[in-house]
């Protein structure tokens, strides 16, 4: 049966995102140019992004079903469309440093994007597992792409394993739900027995193989290895949109299916404290600043849990009160994926060349070097520390709300205990920036250059934690949309 | 001309765009910057003077307000307003930065620009804190100011900056992060961030909190105000970020960033819980004598004198605080008062310690000595400053402990003889130190050439020495436009309680000329001040 048209309609961005990785895999033979590639990708990245639009303007389900277009997936489209062009822009002059080739870097950056893109508007478990392959395969792919540097092999194998035993879980989990409820379509499972143990069992699987994906403890052990051996632009991807992309999917199925929210607060309220907790800290013993970031994302990930327990606790209570929570969720992930961006890509410049300036100690003095770099990032670790005028502060603040709102106050107490953990490493940093003499080696440094591509994802994300953390409004208020899923 | 409308705004953020017009300047003209950082500073407190005829004598309520919508969703407005008590605290911090812009002129020497942004900024959140009427507004501000003044210590300041720093940041958001969480909970239980319409909500009954809840929420919210004030056993921070802070940033932290805390114990914790204020009273004003006798005593050891005036502080504050859960409106208004006389003479004295670190490079004691004869000057303005500390009458200090001590003991004369020790331990440590820095034989052949003050410096000291002696002989000035923004959170923490009841015997109040001004006034002689 050949798709209708509004069914491509609904999968343009993905269709876009795709397109153009081929066509970058296929013109590599030919086209000499390296920074032809960048553009190639740079136009996929934001015709994909803005496909979206297109997808939204024809929402419904597409597929008979499989995949949904409405507010929701119009958002993440956005999202991790936004992290892809972004991740474009740095990757640009790293690949050049690291003379790394061009074409198949975004190449896989695409499909990883149209993977996330499907993850983001799956209806259907299977459809679901397809975009989780397509995401995670290209991400072992690119978490290894240094070949020559140890670290990154050993980086990649690490998230091969543990995320093929990971996505085993998830699909083994979809077997039981089908089991149980019959169908692997997730509007048609609000009819199923929500008692049913299997179905329960197979729910578990499928949070524990997500779980893994947003890095949520107890599943958290790779992220500081993989995050610390990728190249750091693929770094700032797996920070901001495979996260994202496994954390709508999640919400998703915690949102259509009610067996699925009904039984599932204790499991989010530990999980969220487990994660709060090892995050913070794990971060607070670190030196290398890959490192750092990857425990604070951890950490992060803590925080949206947070949300997600709020949302379960409406589900049972009135689930019509639970669009904040829902908004709390997007809004964090939306502050958090320009924060990390814009930190990763910091890093990724600073490292220099075989990415060996990562320590702590590197950053000593660097507001004398760079005082605007050294600015921005700490704007940067101040948004992830939850600070005004910062994205991150509403971001948090969304969070604060939606577990108070639910009476999850000891939980809201948990998070600000961590948030105050977290001060002091994410203050360590600017410490080390703003108040430590630079080391012999380190002030002899030459200050880095940046490229065009890299000030501009600067400027972008700069820009818009400050804008978010001075005017949330629009997005929030597209967030708390009432028909924000499914319509 | 300014647009009388938006006053406040204009106080909030004319120092933001200082700090932008810095930011722009290159950063090597040194003397243009500070030329520059004076302006905007002078600048910003004439406007601050331009409050003064606007908040009518004798007139509860909120005047200048500002409102706006921010955020749809939840409600949050950007609403300003100044009353009796805010309008004088503001005041004090946009009186005190020219003052920290002068004493900085030549003792801060490298990334000056940096140094003023930060400072600029931190008086925009200060001011912001004092103005706003939204809870979510006030929380806002409350975080911004933290970070320059964590950089003003840690990078400015002394060997230890780096550790005084994070210690003060992290104790500070230890308390206001709980400080967000009670106040989404209250916006749970009201539907709004309104300051204003919360006080209506709980004066006529429309919400009713269970008495746990209350609690709870107090003492979220008193937790971090009592770290900012500090309150004994949360003050540890204070003594590390005053003696590691350059001395601008002592004189913004001890006169201004201090008094963050009483005044959010005034303004959110007893109108917004009177109950809980009520049981939570006792133990609190336990905890501010501790604090008044504990920070005296510890002074009196201390062989730093910059640690010295930093725990003189814990002690002052505590009578703030005692004067505050006094529930008397004379000992509020003492509070009140000792929170702006605090302000500048604890600000001076850390001038002077600054004056002479910048001659000798040390805060010890022991290194000092004889001092009043190489510069009997500042040898002068000390002795003037320490005792307006000490209560000296005539001088501002005397004013505000002696209104504390007052109304704390017509509820509580236990209260009131405890907290009076801590008078006499003041003059003990104040004047002891005193005795060992400037009296005697010099002990440091060092010390005989030491320079007397500059004309820059006697500058500094005489207009706050002014100011000081204007406190302490015209203090109606200040009391009467307190008063009635006191009486209405007393009224709001004691409704079933009549003022009159609690009035002395014999204190009937003489009434002046400027009462009959007001058309909605509170009774002057509800407000117990002549």
């Amino acid at each position: 049966m050949f798709p209708r048209t509004i069914d491509i309609y609904r999968v343009l961005p993905e269709l876009i995102w795709c397109g153009f990785g081929v066509l970058a895999m296929l013109l590599q033979p030919f086209v000499r140019n390296r920074h032809f590639f960048t553009f190639l990708a740079f136009v996929g990245a934001l015709a994909g992004t803005a496909a979206s639009y297109f997808a939204f303007r024809h929402a419904g389900p597409g597929f008979s079903g499989l995949v949904q277009s409405d507010s929701f997936s119009f958002f993440f489209h956005l999202l991790v469309g936004a992290v892809a062009f972004l991740v474009v822009l740095a990757a640009g002059p790293y690949l050049d440093r690291e003379r790394l080739p061009f074409a198949e870097f975004y190449a896989l950056l695409l499909f990883a994007t149209a993977g996330m893109g499907v993850l983001a508007s799956a209806q259907e478990l299977l459809t679901a597992f397809i975009g989780l392959e397509m995401s995670s395969i290209s991400s072992y792919i690119l978490a290894g792409y240094r070949r020559d540097s140890l670290k990154s092999s050993e980086s990649a194998m690490k998230y091969f394993l543990l995320g093929s035993f990971a996505t085993a879980f998830f699909l083994y989990g979809i077997a039981l739900v089908y089991g149980s409820t019959g169908t692997t379509m997730l509007d048609k499972m609000a009819a199923a027995d929500m008692s049913s143990t299997l179905l329960k069992l197979g729910l578990a699987m499928i949070l524990i193989g997500l779980g893994f994906k947003v890095a949520a403890a107890p599943f958290q052990v790779w992220t500081p290895d993989v995050y610390e051996g990728a190249p750091t632009p693929v770094t700032a991807l797996f920070s901001a949109g495979p996260k994202a992309a496994a954390f709508a999917l999640l919400l998703r199925i915690f949102a259509t299916v009610p067996a699925a929210t009904h039984f599932w607060f204790w499991a989010f309220w530990v999980l969220a404290a487990l994660t709060m907790f090892v995050g913070n800290l794990g971060a607070l013993v670190q030196t290398n600043i890959k490192r750092l970031l990857a425990y604070s994302s951890i950490a992060h990930a803590g925080y949206i849990l947070v949300a997600f327990a709020a949302v379960t606790f409406m589900a049972q209570e009135n689930s019509a009160e639970a669009a904040p929570a829902y908004a709390a969720v997007l809004f964090y992930l939306l502050s958090y994926a320009l924060v990390k961006l814009g930190a990763f890509t910091i890093v990724s410049q600073l490292g220099g060349s075989g990415e060996k300036n990562l320590s702590l100690h590197d950053y000593a003095g660097l507001s004398e070097r760079q005082p605007v770099v050294a600015a921005a990032l700490s704007l940067y670790l101040l948004s992830l520390l939850g600070l005004p005028v910062t994205a991150g502060f509403f971001g948090k603040f969304y969070i604060f709300k939606a577990a108070v709102n639910s009476h999850l106050v000891w939980l809201a107490v948990l998070m600000a205990i961590n948030s105050v953990i977290g001060a002091y490493y994410y203050l360590r940093v600017i410490v080390v920036m703003y108040m430590r003499e630079p080391s012999a080696e380190a002030a002899a440094l030459a200050p880095v250059r940046f490229p065009v591509g890299v000030s501009a994802v600067l400027l972008i994300t700069f820009v818009g934690t400050i804008l978010f953390g001075v005017y949330p409004n629009p997005v929030i208020n597209f967030i708390l949309r009432p028909n924000l899923l499914g319509h | 001309m300014l647009p009388g409308g938006h006053l406040l705004s204009v106080l909030i953020f004319f120092p933001a765009v200082g700090a932008l017009a810095l930011l722009m300047l290159r950063g090597d003209d040194h003397k243009y910057i500070r030329l520059i950082a004076m302006v905007v500073s002078a600048a910003e407190f004439l406007f601050s003077l331009l409050m003064l005829p606007r908040v009518p004598i004798g007139t509860a309520g909120y005047h200048l307000e500002e409102f706006a919508k921010w955020i749809n969703q939840p409600p949050i407005n950007y609403h300003l307003g100044v009353d009796g008590i805010s309008l004088f605290l503001v005041l004090l911090t946009t009186f005190l930065t020219p003052i920290s812009v002068l004493a900085s002129w030549n003792s801060i020497a490298h990334r000056v620009k940096e140094f003023f942004v930060m400072l600029f900024m931190l008086e925009v959140g200060v001011v912001g804190v004092f103005l706003s009427l939204d809870l979510f507004l006030f929380f806002l501000f409350w975080e911004v100011m933290l970070i320059p003044m964590a950089f003003l210590i840690g990078i400015w300041g002394h060997e230890r900056r780096v550790y005084a720093a994070v210690k003060f940041v992290l104790y500070t958001m230890a308390g206001s992060i709980l400080m967000l969480v009670g106040i989404i909970w209250l916006y749970n239980s009201t539907g709004t961030f309104d300051l204003p319409t919360i006080q209506q909500m709980l004066a006529n009954g429309t919400m009713v909190l269970a008495p746990r809840t209350e609690m709870l929420l107090f003492l979220a919210f008193f937790l971090a105000f009592a770290i900012k004030v500090p309150l004994f056993p949360l003050h540890t921070w204070l003594p590390d970020a005053h003696v590691e802070a350059p001395t601008a940033g002592s004189v913004m932290l001890a006169g201004v960033l201090l008094k963050l805390g009483t005044y959010g114990m005034i303004r959110f914790c007893l109108p917004l819980f009177p109950e809980a204020s009520h049981r939570a009273a006792r133990w609190v004003a336990v905890l501010a004598i501790i604090g008044i006798i504990y920070g005296a005593l510890v002074a009196m050891v201390q062989p730093n004198l910059k640690k010295l005036v930093a725990y003189s502080s814990v002690s002052h504050l505590g009578f703030v605080v005692l004067g505050i859960f006094a529930f008397h409106n004379i000992s509020m208004q003492g509070a009140v008062y000792q929170m702006l006389a605090h302000g500048v003479s604890t600000g001076a004295l850390f001038l002077l310690v600054g004056m002479l670190y910048d001659r000798r490079h040390t805060f010890e004691i022991s290194e000092y000595g004889g001092l009043s004869t190489p510069m009997p000057k500042l040898a002068a303005f000390f002795l003037f400053t320490a005792l307006s500390s000490l209560g000296l009458p005539m001088l501002n200090g005397f004013v505000g402990e002696f209104l504390v001590l007052l109304g704390t003991y017509q509820r509580h004369w236990q209260w009131a003889s405890w907290a009076a020790v801590g008078v006499i331990l003041s003059a003990c440590y104040l004047l002891w130190s005193y005795q060992r820095v400037f009296f005697g034989e010099i002990t440091r052949e060092k010390n005989r050439t030491l320079p007397d003050a500059t004309a820059r410096e006697k500058w500094i000291l005489g207009v706050v020495a002014v100011v000081t002696l204007w406190m302490g002989i015209g203090s109606p000035f200040i009391t009467r436009r307190t008063a009635a923004a006191t009486q209405t959170v007393i009224d709001q923490v004691e409704p079933q309680r009549p003022y009159e009841a609690a009035t002395p015997p014999g204190a009937a109040p003489e009434v002046k000329g400027d009462s009959a001004n007001t058309a909605k006034a509170v009774p002057i002689e509800r407000l117990g001040i002549r």
